[in-house]
Order: C-alpha cells, then sequence, then structure tokens
C-alpha cells in the first residue's frame, strides 16, 4: 500500500482564511437551469484549477447558510466564476440562480483544497470526466490549460442528460476546435438529438476503454459528478487497470442511496 | 472587516426543528447520508482485512476480521457533522472502542499522546489520543445494524463523532501512535488539524 504523508509538523500557525466581499459583476445563464455567477473579490489571493469556495449568504433575519462552490475561472481570469446548478428544494441555490442579480453582494472564503488540482506544471495526459455541473472545476483546468497554450494531450469525457443540459457548450466546441491535442467527448443520457454523434447513453467501461488514455501512459484523471456517477467512473477506471492514486474525486449530492 | 451583506429575498427553507445545540455553526441537517472521498471507493473484502495497533514501528497488536469480531462490542448513537456543511442525526454505529483496543494489547495507558490512522487508499488523519479515550471514539464495523457499505468506508472506519468527519477516516488499516502530532492527508492540504465543529475549525487557522 502506498501511503500518503507529509512530514509537516502540526504546530505551525497560519493565517485564518476570512470571509471576503464578492460583488456579482454579471451573471452568465449557461442552461435553462445552469447560471454562471461573474464576481468582483478585491483582494483575491489567487487558486489553482480545480480549488472551490465557500460562500455565505445573510438573510434578513439574521439567519446564515454557508455552501461550498467550484471554482470554474482560471487563475489568469480577473473575474472569479462560480457555476451554479439550481437544485430543486436548495435553499442556496435556488437563490443564486433565481433571485441573484448584478451589482449584489455576499461573503465567500476561499480558495479551499489542494488535493483536486491541476496545473500546466502537472506531468502526463490530463484526463477529464464529468457528469452533469461536475464539469465546473475541470472547466477551470481546461480554461487554464487554453490560455497557457499547453500542448500536451487532453481528453474530457463529459456526461449530460440531453444536449439542453450541456454547460459551456459552445466555449468547449471552440477550444477542442482551436487546439489538435484537446479531445471533448459528449455522452447524453437522457435524450439525444438525430444522428448525435457523441456517445449514446452513461459514460461506461466500454466508453472508458475505447475513447481513453490506457493505463500505460498515466494519465491524471479527475473525476467530478453525482456520488453514483462517481462511483461508477471511478470503479470502473480501477477495473481498467488505472492506479487508484492517479483518479481523484469530487463527490457531489445525494448519495442516491 | 466589512460589513456583512444582506441578501434581500434569501430566507431559510429549513421545515425541521432541529434545536440549535444539536447543530454547529454553518451546518444544516441531512436525512441522506453523503459520500465525500477524495478517490475510487476501495472493494475490500473482509478476507482479506486486517487491522492493526502500532508504537512508532513496533507491533503492538493485529487482528484478522474474525479476530476482530470477537472483541467486545459497542453501540453507540450520534450526530455526524462534515467539513462540507451536511450534519446527520441520530446515527447508530457498532464497533469496538479506542478503550477496548488497547485493553486488547494489555495497555493500561495509550504509549503516546497522539495517533495516525493509516487508511486502504493512502488516506491518513491524525488524532490527539485524548479525543479517542473514554468512549469518544471507535473502530466502527456496522451502521445501523448492518455491514458498512463501501463507499461510507467498510468494512471499518475510524468513528470519532465530535471532531468533522474527515477524522473519522474510512477504510482503516492501521493506527500508529506518534510522541509528536503530525499532519494527515487533509490536515496537510489547508484543513483544520483538529477540527472542532462547535468551534468551526473548518480550515487551518479558523
Amino acid at each position: 500500500m502506498t501511503v500518503i504523508e507529509t512530514a509537516a509538523t502540526a504546530a505551525a500557525p497560519v493565517r485564518r482564511l476570512a470571509w471576503q466581499l464578492a460583488r456579482v459583476r454579471e451573471i452568465v445563464t449557461e442552461t435553462y437551469r445552469v447560471k454562471s455567477l461573474m464576481l468582483d473579490v478585491t483582494s483575491w489571493q489567487g487558486h489553482l484549477p480545480g480549488q472551490h469556495v465557500d460562500i455565505r449568504l445573510t438573510a434578513e433575519d439574521g439567519y446564515q447558510a454557508q455552501r461550498s462552490y467550484s471554482i470554474a475561472s482560471p487563475p489568469e481570469d480577473d473575474l472569479l466564476a462560480l457555476t451554479v446548478e439550481r437544485v430543486e428544494n436548495g435553499e442556496v441555490s435556488r437563490y443564486l440562480v433565481d433571485d441573484l442579480r448584478a451589482g449584489d453582494q455576499f461573503e465567500l472564503r476561499g480558495p479551499i483544497g489542494g488535493y483536486f488540482v491541476w496545473t500546466v506544471a502537472t506531468r502526463g495526459p490530463l484526463w477529464l470526466i464529468a457528469g452533469g455541473s461536475g464539469i465546473a472545476p475541470l472547466m477551470a483546468m481546461l480554461r487554464h490549460r487554453a490560455r497557457r497554450k499547453l500542448r500536451a494531450p487532453a481528453l474530457l469525457l463529459y456526461s449530460s442528460r440531453s444536449l439542453e443540459d450541456v454547460i459551456y457548450r459552445e466555449e468547449l466546441d471552440m477550444m477542442a476546435r482551436g487546439d489538435p491535442h484537446l479531445r471533448v467527448v459528449h455522452a447524453l443520457t437522457r435524450k439525444q438529438p438525430q444522428r448525435w454523434m457523441g456517445h449514446w447513453g452513461r459514460i461506461d467501461k466500454a466508453l472508458l476503454a475505447q475513447a481513453g488514455f490506457p493505463p500505460s501512459q498515466n494519465a491524471r484523471i479527475y473525476v467530478c459528478g453525482s456520488t453514483p456517477f462517481v462511483e461508477d467512473v471511478s470503479r470502473f477506471l480501477v477495473e481498467l487497470g488505472h492506479d487508484p492514486l492517479a483518479v481523484k474525486t469530487e463527490r457531489f449530492g445525494p448519495s442516491g442511496e | 472587516m466589512h460589513e456583512t451583506p444582506i441578501s434581500r429575498g434569501f430566507r431559510s427553507r429549513r421545515q425541521e426543528q432541529t434545536p440549535k445545540d444539536r447543530v454547529p455553526p454553518g451546518q444544516y441537517v441531512t436525512t441522506d447520508f453523503p459520500v465525500l472521498s477524495a478517490g475510487p471507493t476501495p472493494q475490500i473484502k473482509v478476507e482479506n482485512w486486517n487491522f492493526a495497533l502500532q508504537l512508532g514501528a513496533s507491533l503492538l497488536g493485529k487482528w484478522n476480521w474474525a479476530e476482530f469480531e470477537a472483541l467486545p462490542q459497542t453501540t453507540i448513537k450520534t450526530d455526524i457533522h462534515c467539513v462540507t456543511k451536511w450534519s446527520k442525526l441520530d446515527t447508530t454505529w457498532q464497533g469496538v472502542t479506542f478503550d477496548d483496543l488497547l485493553k486488547a494489547v494489555g495497555k493500561a495507558e495509550p504509549p503516546a499522546g497522539y495517533i495516525m490512522a493509516h487508511c486502504d487508499g493512502g488516506y491518513t488523519t491524525n488524532v490527539p489520543v485524548a479525543d479517542l479515550i473514554g468512549g469518544k471514539g471507535m473502530i466502527a464495523t456496522r451502521y445501523e445494524g448492518l455491514p458498512i457499505a463501501p463507499a461510507h468506508g467498510g468494512p471499518a472506519r475510524l468513528l470519532v463523532p465530535h471532531l468533522y468527519f474527515w477524522k473519522s477516516a474510512k477504510w482503516i488499516r492501521r493506527i500508529r501512535f506518534m510522541e509528536r502530532d503530525q499532519r494527515g492527508f487533509w490536515e496537510s492540504l489547508g484543513y483544520h488539524n483538529y477540527g472542532d465543529p462547535w468551534k468551526e475549525q473548518r480550515y487551518d487557522g479558523d
């Protein structure tokens, strides 16, 4: 068994991740239930692609709620982008998607998380596998890669319910057209257009084997999506012979149990 | 410092009447059991499972699944709190308390002040021994009366419910006593070294 351990001692004092003000500069409608919030955060310290932030909303009666959202923008951009999907009965996501307006402010702190990250300094092919709004942190990686004009092989397998549910569709098309080293494969699980050229149905083991990098290429693999999606995909990857330690995962939403 | 902005139109949609003393600051109650793990879920057969207690490099005790199941069993009902903001109330776990593990290796007193938990998949987390003794910590093998599902850490996970749940390491295989505290996996990646949910110790410096 490989052990991930550092020699870091526990004592070193550090500065607290303080709550900061984020001002909404613009709201981009991505799909009928997903929006991207483009935020001005005055003293943002920078982040790595894949990291997330905590946001905190305060109601008029003083009630507060905190949630985590992945950062979808690359470190190179001035505005911080959070891509939010409206969740049924979601207290915070419904407010962010339906009620928030440009000019509004809320609190945020971050960046958080140092494991599910990728930068152009990371060696090996980049393999991203997204389910639904799980594309957000992976998009930060792809945008970072594009801004830095990295020409190492990269692959995105992206599962959506239908074409209308695909987030960042045009930007992904443009990225793939302008970069011969990037492949983007869409899987549509519920509804496919006529003569659909992408994958029909869920991302399965056969698609991972046929479209993906072979284990011998030691790709860095990032899987993000709902819990059942990530459980299935990461199990398939291990069964196909990929090193479990090369597979980094981020799960969200209900466990589906 | 800034003034806290009010989000007009934002309000609580919480239906449940949860007593405030059950839910730490910044948490919300869920009836679901979300899964948070940094990698693939290891599929561990109990026939191949074993568990070791170590002091530095020396072995204090080692059990296979049947031997571990034969140790005294304790059941606890407790609330759990994940750093990703969900809390789950009244969860029931069965397993072997840290106190009973020490007894099983003939130790009246813990041999050091800190432990590192080592898990399948390479995960580690550090916990002060004071937070494990006196019935505060256990190696759990049952959740709600059933074997723990692999995604939730089965066959065996550490359970330290009064700390954020990343301390309750899934797929535990080894506990190593340490004279000096050292940081585990998330503790080295910006998360708080101790992780008390009631003090909202989510990240370093909190």
